[in-house]
Parts: structure tokens; sequence; C-alpha cells
């Protein structure tokens, strides 16, 4: 009968988050898998993370033929990934085979093959009963050799060598001229190719990585922004999340009693995400801090991302106010992170926010402004990460508010940065501050709010060093 | 073929030399056949030839660094030298193994 490959294809999980989800599963098992790219964009960390995470997580024990680095220099290397190569060695699980080639003690006198690194490897394999392999980078072994038709043709039979031996295999290779690879080894690839690309955008390096085939198998088209930080490669599927999460029923405070007031429920849902915004000076980081506190008073941790004031310009402003961060930072139930949004690319940004997330578990996440976050990348760049963030933000069941600044004269609804977020969020409040009566007026207005009744007044407010106060608060609530 | 025997300067240094091959292919025994020819013609007594299986070997395959099969590693005179192939091509193994002869 024939074979079902199509439908049954087995996959590997590749122990690379995110990118398990792009591929349906991982690398299809058994099978080898080309990763290419420009040097320095990432291979041999993904090569070692797919071989580590599948003696951790899959207990599969992997091959490292390294063609260019030496085994100490490898486990140097990855050690502040946490990668123990040396544990993981001991252990029987990993075996470092470094293909050591000495282009000047080398001289071709006729016709050869490959069976030396055949039998290596194979031995390799057979020591630890290997499920993965990785190759990198084959390549190299065709710099300074003179018969590159000969190497090619075992190179060939290298793969179809691995397919038989049943390993799941990771080839990288160096980035050509016109073809993904220098020596077109996707041509002997057939079964799954990843491209790797590094670029600088706008002063900001961005990595990014695309599935370019991956036969028999659904997979994922688009360019996926990944990042690398002490926990390896991870991938940001664009839209992985699936809307599922739980809602809550439960209501917290903002922070104010006359504005959770102008809500029919008393307040806004647990872990729904709210958006401020106002043009400069319309005081949307004073109600972003009135949140924040009430966070702190409930004992919940906070997470306060400011992006344009230092913690200690922050907390200094807010005592103006009545509004005591020092005291919420010293119990540690405030944390505020602050740092300039030019200084890192995006997907380095969300980054930070995921490890302080992990790391934190706070309960209320506040994001000062968000607008900032959206210079940095185009914008359907930061439509994923901010889907990517709130979806983050609401499977932990965080309260999440973003701030953002609109300018004048967009009347502050159709700006297409705006729009993105406001289309996430589930609270939308916009400030103002208009001339009336040659006196300026501060006011609020809720643009919408799912879920929840919510009055449709404008609302002044004025501000005196005991905070926010409200002066035409209006009880009248609509009902949703 | 070309090779000029006749004015071979004296050999008074000894070779060590070691040949991988990997199972008894074609290429295996074209390159036994080659280096046993070349060592009894230029070297006469003062050469020591020592050929290993890999596939019965593999941990020396690894120790070696052997990548191409066959492979003759020259680990005496130094510098040490590896010739890959068949060593069918005369003029160039005598020359990597630094066989000099006089004009």
């Amino acid at each position: 009968m024939g074979k079902n490959i199509q439908e049954t294809l087995l996959k590997t999980p590749t122990g690379i988050s995110g990118l398990d989800e792009i591929t349906n599963g991982g690398f299809p098992k058994g099978r080898p898998v080309l990763i290419c790219g420009s040097a320095g964009c990432g291979k041999t960390l993904f090569a070692a993370q797919f071989l580590v995470k599948g003696i951790t997580d899959y207990n599969e024990p992997g091959v490292f033929m390294s063609f260019e680095e030496t085994a100490s220099d490898l486990t140097q290397n990855f050690k502040s990934l946490g990668f123990d190569f040396e544990k993981l060695k001991a252990e029987k699980k990993l075996r470092i085979d470094h293909v050591r080639i000495e282009r000047t003690e080398i001289e071709e006198t006729g016709e050869y093959d490959l069976d030396g690194l055949f039998i290596r490897l194979n031995y390799a394999i057979d020591a630890i009963g290997a499920k993965r392999v990785v190759l990198d980078t084959i390549e190299s072994l065709f710099s300074g050799m003179e018969n590159t038709a000969l190497l090619r043709s075992e190179i060939r039979r290298l793969f179809s060598w691995l397919k038989e031996k049943g390993v799941t295999a990771i080839i990288t290779g160096e980035r050509g001229e016109s073809s993904l690879t220098r020596q077109g080894l996707e041509e002997y690839v057939s079964d799954c190719v990843i491209l790797l690309d590094f670029r600088v955008i706008e002063q900001i390096a961005t990595r990014r990585l695309r599935i370019v085939k991956y036969r028999g198998s659904t997979h994922g088209t688009n360019e996926y922004p990944f990042l690398i930080d002490e926990n390896g490669i991870s991938v940001l599927p664009v839209t992985s999340l699936k809307l599922d999460y739980k809602s809550s029923t439960e209501i917290v405070s903002l922070g104010l009693p006359a504005l959770d007031d102008a809500f029919s429920t008393g307040g806004i849902y647990r872990a729904s995400s709210t958006l401020i915004t106002g043009t400069a000076g319309t005081s949307k980081t004073i109600l972003a801090s009135y949140f924040a506190m009430s966070s702190c008073k409930r004992k919940e941790p906070t997470l306060y991302f400011s992006f344009e004031e230092s913690p200690d310009q922050l907390e200094r402003n807010m005592a103006t106010i009545g509004i005591d961060f020092k005291q919420a930072i010293q119990s540690k139930l405030l944390h505020i992170h602050a740092s300039r949004p030019s200084l890192l690319g995006l997907e380095m940004h969300l980054m930070v926010i995921n490890n302080l997330l992990a790391e934190l578990k706070p309960r209320t996440v506040i994001i000062d402004p968000i607008s900032s976050l959206i210079t940095i990348g185009n914008s359907s760049e930061v439509r994923a990460m901010l889907v990517r963030l709130m979806d983050t933000l609401k499977i932990n069941q965080i309260n999440a508010l973003f701030t953002s600044l609109t300018h004048e004269g967009h009347s502050g609804y159709n700006s297409s940065a705006l729009d993105m977020v406001s289309s996430l969020a589930d609270t939308w409040i916009n400030l103002e501050n208009e001339e009336r009566n040659s006196e300026m007026v501060r006011s609020l207005l809720i643009v919408k709010s799912r879920g929840m009744g919510h009055t449709n007044n404008k609302q002044d407010f004025t501000i005196t060093n005991k905070g926010i106060h409200f002066t035409s608060s209006s009880k009248k609530t609509k009902s949703t | 073929m070309k090779s000029k025997t006749k004015n071979q300067t004296p050999i008074e240094e000894k070779f060590v030399l070691t040949l991988y091959v990997a199972g008894m292919t074609r290429k295996s025994m074209e390159a036994i056949e080659n280096i046993k020819w070349l060592c009894d013609k230029h070297l006469k007594n003062c050469f020591e030839l020592e050929i290993i299986d890999i596939y019965k070997n593999p941990k020396i395959a690894e120790e070696q660094h052997i990548v191409f099969s066959p492979s003759l590693l020259k680990k005496l005179p130094l510098p040490t030298k590896t010739l890959v192939g068949t060593l069918s091509d005369t003029q160039k193994v005598l020359k990597a193994l630094g066989i000099t002869f006089d004009q």
C-alpha cells in the first residue's frame, strides 16, 4: 500500500519556544532540516538549543558535529545560556565531535569519499542512541578542497544516510550570494528549510525567521521575529494564541472612586486591558498611577513600564499630587522599569517585558506610554507584538493599562497606531484639555468599555495637590 | 609513471605512515596498492606503514580526525601531512610526502 506520509508526518518538537506552533508540532521526524542564514544570525545557537532541549525536555540524546568551533569553545559559549554541555556529556546524552580539518596539511591525491565522517557520525549516534544530530556547518568542508563535485555528491549521500538512520538532523549553512546556502545545500535537503535573518532597521537590530519550505506539512508563511536572550531563542508567532482565555467577572478598581462609578459595574473587569489616550499633558500618567496604586492597595504586585520618565522622576512627580509611590516601591509591591524605547528593538522590549512578567508575576501591568513602542517598528510588527503582549497578559490574568499619546489635530480617534491598540483594548478612556471661557478644562470620556455600561458624558476634573478631583461627575449610566 | 626513480636522494629519515581506509572497498584497495608500491620503490627500508580499517575501529577515526577516506597520515618526518584519496597521483603524493629527487 502507498505510504500515507502527508497525513501522518511525525513531528519532532524543536524545543524552541514558539517554533512548534508555527510548524504545527516541530520538525519532520527522522529527516534533515536545513537552517540557513548569514554569519551571526544565530544558526549555531538554534542548533544547540534543538539538541539540548531535545535531551532535557524530550529525552532524546543528541550528537553535535561541529565543523567550526571546538568542543570546549561550544561548551564555553553556551554556558551563559544555561546549556550545560559537560553535564549532558557525562550523562551520555550528548556527544560533541569537532571535525578539525587542517587545510594546509591536506593534499588530494585521487578519488576519495566521506566515509571517515560517516563512520564517526555513526559511532557517535550509536554510542548514546542519539535521535537528534546537528551538523554545524558542513559547508566548511568545501573550503580549500578542489573536488567540489565529489564533495557535493558525498553530502547528498550523507543526507540520505541520515534519513535512513532515522535521526532528525539540523544542518546549518551560510547564506550564499544568489542561493540560500553557498553550496546550494537546499537542493539536497528537500524536506524542511528555515531561513534566519538578521538586519538592522533604523539602527535597531531585528531577527527574523521564515520557513522557506516544509514538505508535507502546513506551516506559517510569515516572517516571524525571534529573539535571543539568556533563555536562548524564542520565536514570536504573530497570531499563535487563540482567543480562548478565561474571562473574569471580578471587578477591580481604577483607583479613583468617581471613575469607578462611571462604570455600571463599579470598576473594570480583572484581566482586562485599558487604554488611556490623550494629547500631551492630559494627565495620562496620573491616571495610570492611580491604577497602579489601586493594585498595590489590593496587595497585588504591580509592574510599571515607564518609557518617558525615570522611576525617581515618576516618584517625585506623583508625590506632588499625593500618590505615594515610594512606599509602594519599598513594600516591593510596585516595580518601576524605566528605559528609553529606542534603546532596544521591539522584540527586545517584548523580551524584557516577558522576563519581568515571569520574574515578578505581577497582577497589574502598566505601559506608559505604549505609543513610544509604536514608533520603533513598522505598524504590522508593532501590531503583532501588541497582540502577543496583550494575549500574554490576558492568559496570565493580568490587569493591563496602556497609555497612548495622541497628537493635536488628529482628533485622537483616527491615528493608525491608535487604531490597533484601541481595537485590542477592552476599555478606552480619552483625556482632553480644552479651553472653555478662557480657562483650560480637563475632561475625561469613556469611549468604549466591553461588557460594561458606562457614562457617556465628558467628566471634568481638576488636579490638586491631593490628586484628581472630579467636578462634574455624572452618575448616569447606560446599559449594554 | 613520470617519477624519476634513478636519481633519488638517499632517504635517511624514517617515514612513519598510517593509512586509514573504510572497509575493503575499491578505493581502499587502490590506496593500499599505491602506497605499498610507492614505499617499496622510494622508501626502501626506511618506512613504517600501518593500515587501519576505521570501520572496525571507529573510535580511531574520531581520535585521529579522519573525515575523508582513504586518508594517509604522515606522522614523521615532520611536518605532519594528510593525503586524502587513492594516492594515484604519484607526483603529488611524492611531493606531499616530501620525497625529492635530483634533477
